[in-house]
């Protein structure tokens, strides 16, 4: 558990590659506070992404997450701490507009400019002096990674929303920024063409870039995280890596936001009629109601609201996909009911009311049933591992 | 009733007949006025999109002044030429007054809050985090005030008809620093005054309706242009 104490070097995320060159970080902060009139809207002591790593800054609205990615965009200053990006201590002036060109940017909101969606994409180039054949030959391969190529001629303004979102990340990445800062890019728009848009940017994007995402949404942050921070009120409450703080959150605080807590991974053994069984452990199969590609390698997480207890007994019968016999594990208390921990031959955590843990009458030890619906089960495709591709990043994470 | 038919009759046989007096009043109201239009495009767009793009202390009460400007009387800044063209005031030695360029500069005095204003106001009603992307798109300060202006064209545009009305349709200061001499200083606005004060309604009709149509044809054009950039 990464937390944002500062910690004995070498452990952990940095382990396997002791011995090798160490991975230069693409940022990190330390220290960091920002004033917005009399209150700190920012304080963070330390924070840092690795190159090829994604990292993930969860929250809700104002905790802060827009202004963290103008600290690390060099456009806004924070009044104390040390902020590096790409190895360098930020300076002002010309060091910060060097660096600069050297980042990537999309928000939620595409804010292309008047013109074309060539023109759009062929921007950054422009800017930093390519020759214009280059900078065009560049934005269009750079909109065919989007599959948008098409749209090239097309006035940016008539664009619907999940274009100008492919658009906005074509432009972001036209230049092969080393650091990809995404304010929310894949929210507010309908589900397939979220999924199609989050599948081609993981395609998109360059092994070696560092991206920082920041996002509202617990899923975008653990399907598409290596590391996941959690910020509150402009403070880190545990940062570490994704099912590491998803599986144990730090606190009360963290548990809320993030949510899930039962996340296991596995490859696909088939997919036929909307219906994908993933091999999560040895003889354990889950369901879960998501078409897969069969052999892939997935990740997929149970919402703890979604799942049933029943004590064994004959007869019983449910619609559910999911059936495992269970072991009680704990019983804690957790806002208006009750956090059971359960062993059935994976860590299954669910959470029930007050009420129908009273009628169960449930103690650790007992055996007890759990169930749940294959639409319960939420699949990502895994990430490709961080760094060099040589899965030590999975090995790591799970 | 009949004074005013009368006058429009007669007024047709002017503009159609090209009286040259009038000619010379609306061509001498395009060049100032244009000018003027002008002077305050090059100073007013680039001021306007700075202010909108920096803070720094005193830039409220910067901001202030020229809201304050925007609705400055022509007869103020008149005045205010005046006192620095006359023979014994700072600009005196240049012996200005009473010439076209004394109504420039008036005119332009005019035309400049109101052109810095509203290019201020266009720039900043752009998206809050435009300024944040298209930095981080790797632009320098001057790229992005290139930008912005860019991003903020119609309003800009419109910020310039807005000036170029104004001054166009003024008469205080065209007639303090100008004098309405014949064949040098008399634009569109001092004449109708003249023609009107002696009575001859059908002249001042006739040189009201150029007026019209002179603020018209440029306020065509500009739209035209406003709104081919509309994409």
């Amino acid at each position: 558990m990464r937390t944002e104490a500062p910690r004995a070097p070498g452990v952990e995320r940095h382990a396997p590659e002791v011995g090798r060159h160490a991975p230069a970080a693409a940022f990190e902060v330390r220290g960091l506070r920002v004033r917005r009139g009399p209150v700190f809207t920012l304080e963070i002591s330390r924070l840092s992404v690795a190159a090829g790593e994604t990292l993930a800054v969860l929250g809700l609205n104002g905790a802060g997450k827009s202004t963290l990615l103008e600290v690390l965009a060099l456009l806004l200053r924070p009044d104390e701490g040390e902020v590096r990006v790409l190895g360098e201590a930020t300076r002002s002036g010309p060091d910060a507009q060097r660096l600069r060109r050297r980042l990537g940017l999309a928000l939620q909101d595409p804010l292309l400019l008047a013109g074309t969606v060539l023109d759009n994409v062929a921007l950054p180039l422009r800017l930093r002096a390519v020759p214009r054949n280059e900078g065009r030959r560049r934005a269009l391969a750079g909109l065919a990674r989007f599959d948008v190529a098409h749209l090239a001629g097309r006035s940016s303004r008539g664009l619907s929303g999940g274009e100008a979102r492919r658009v906005s990340l074509a432009r972001a990445l036209v230049t092969e920024p080393d650091l990809l800062l995404l304010d929310e890019p894949f929210s507010a728009l309908d589900p397939p063409t979220r999924d199609a848009l989050l599948r081609d940017f993981q395609k998109a994007i360059p092994p070696g870039t560092a991206v920082v995402l920041v996002t509202h949404d617990r899923l975008e942050a653990l399907g598409l995280g290596h590391q996941v921070a959690v910020l509150q009120g402009g403070r880190v409450l545990q940062w570490g890596p994704a099912q590491e703080v998803f599986r144990s959150p730090l606190d009360q605080a963290v548990a809320a936001l993030v949510g899930l807590e039962t996340i296991l991974s596995g490859p696909v053994q088939s997919s036929d009629d909307g219906v994908s069984r993933i091999l999560v452990g040895p003889g354990v199969v889950i369901e879960a109601a998501t078409e897969a590609v069969v052999g892939d390698r997935v990740t997929l997480c149970i919402h703890p609201e979604e799942v049933h207890i029943e004590r064994p007994g004959p007869g019983t019968r449910t619609s559910a996909r999911n059936v495992f016999p269970a072991l009680v594990q704990s019983v804690t208390p957790h806002g208006g009911g009750w956090r059971i921990a359960l062993d059935c031959a994976f860590p299954l955590v669910v959470l029930v009311t007050r009420r129908s843990t009273a009628d169960l009458d449930l103690r650790p030890g007992e055996r007890v049933t759990a169930s749940f619906k294959a639409s319960a089960v939420h699949v990502f495709p895994a990430r490709s591992p961080a760094g060099d591709g040589d899965g030590g990043q999975s090995i790591r994470r799970v | 009733m009949r004074l005013i038919s009368e006058g429009f009759s007669q007024a047709l046989h002017l503009i159609l007949g090209l009286d040259p007096d009038l000619r010379e009043a609306a061509w001498r109201t395009l060049q100032i006025s244009g000018a003027a239009t002008i002077v305050s495009l090059f100073l007013g767009a680039p001021a306007g999109v700075a202010l909108a793009l920096s803070r720094f202390p005193g830039r409220t009460l910067l901001v202030a002044l020229i809201n304050t400007g925007m609705g400055l009387p022509p007869v103020v800044a008149g005045l205010f030429v005046m006192i620095l063209l006359w023979r014994s005031g700072p600009l005196g030695e240049l012996a200005l007054l009473y010439t076209p360029a004394a109504m420039v500069l008036a005119q332009s005095l005019i035309a400049l809050p109101m052109v810095t204003g509203l290019s201020l106001s266009a720039v900043q009603s752009l998206p809050a985090r435009l300024r944040v992307q298209i930095r981080a798109l790797g632009a320098t300060r001057l790229q992005l005030a290139w930008l912005m202006a860019r991003e903020a064209q119609l309003p800009l545009l419109a910020a310039l008809m807005a000036g170029f009305g104004a001054v166009v349709s003024e008469v205080g200061a065209s007639l303090m620093v100008g004098g309405n001499l014949r064949h040098s200083t008399r634009v569109l606005t001092t004449a109708i005054v003249l023609e009107a004060s002696k009575g001859k309604f059908a002249s001042a009709i006739a040189l009201g309706l150029v007026l019209l149509a002179l603020a018209f044809a440029i306020n065509l054009i500009l739209t035209r242009l406003q709104q081919r950039g509309r994409t």
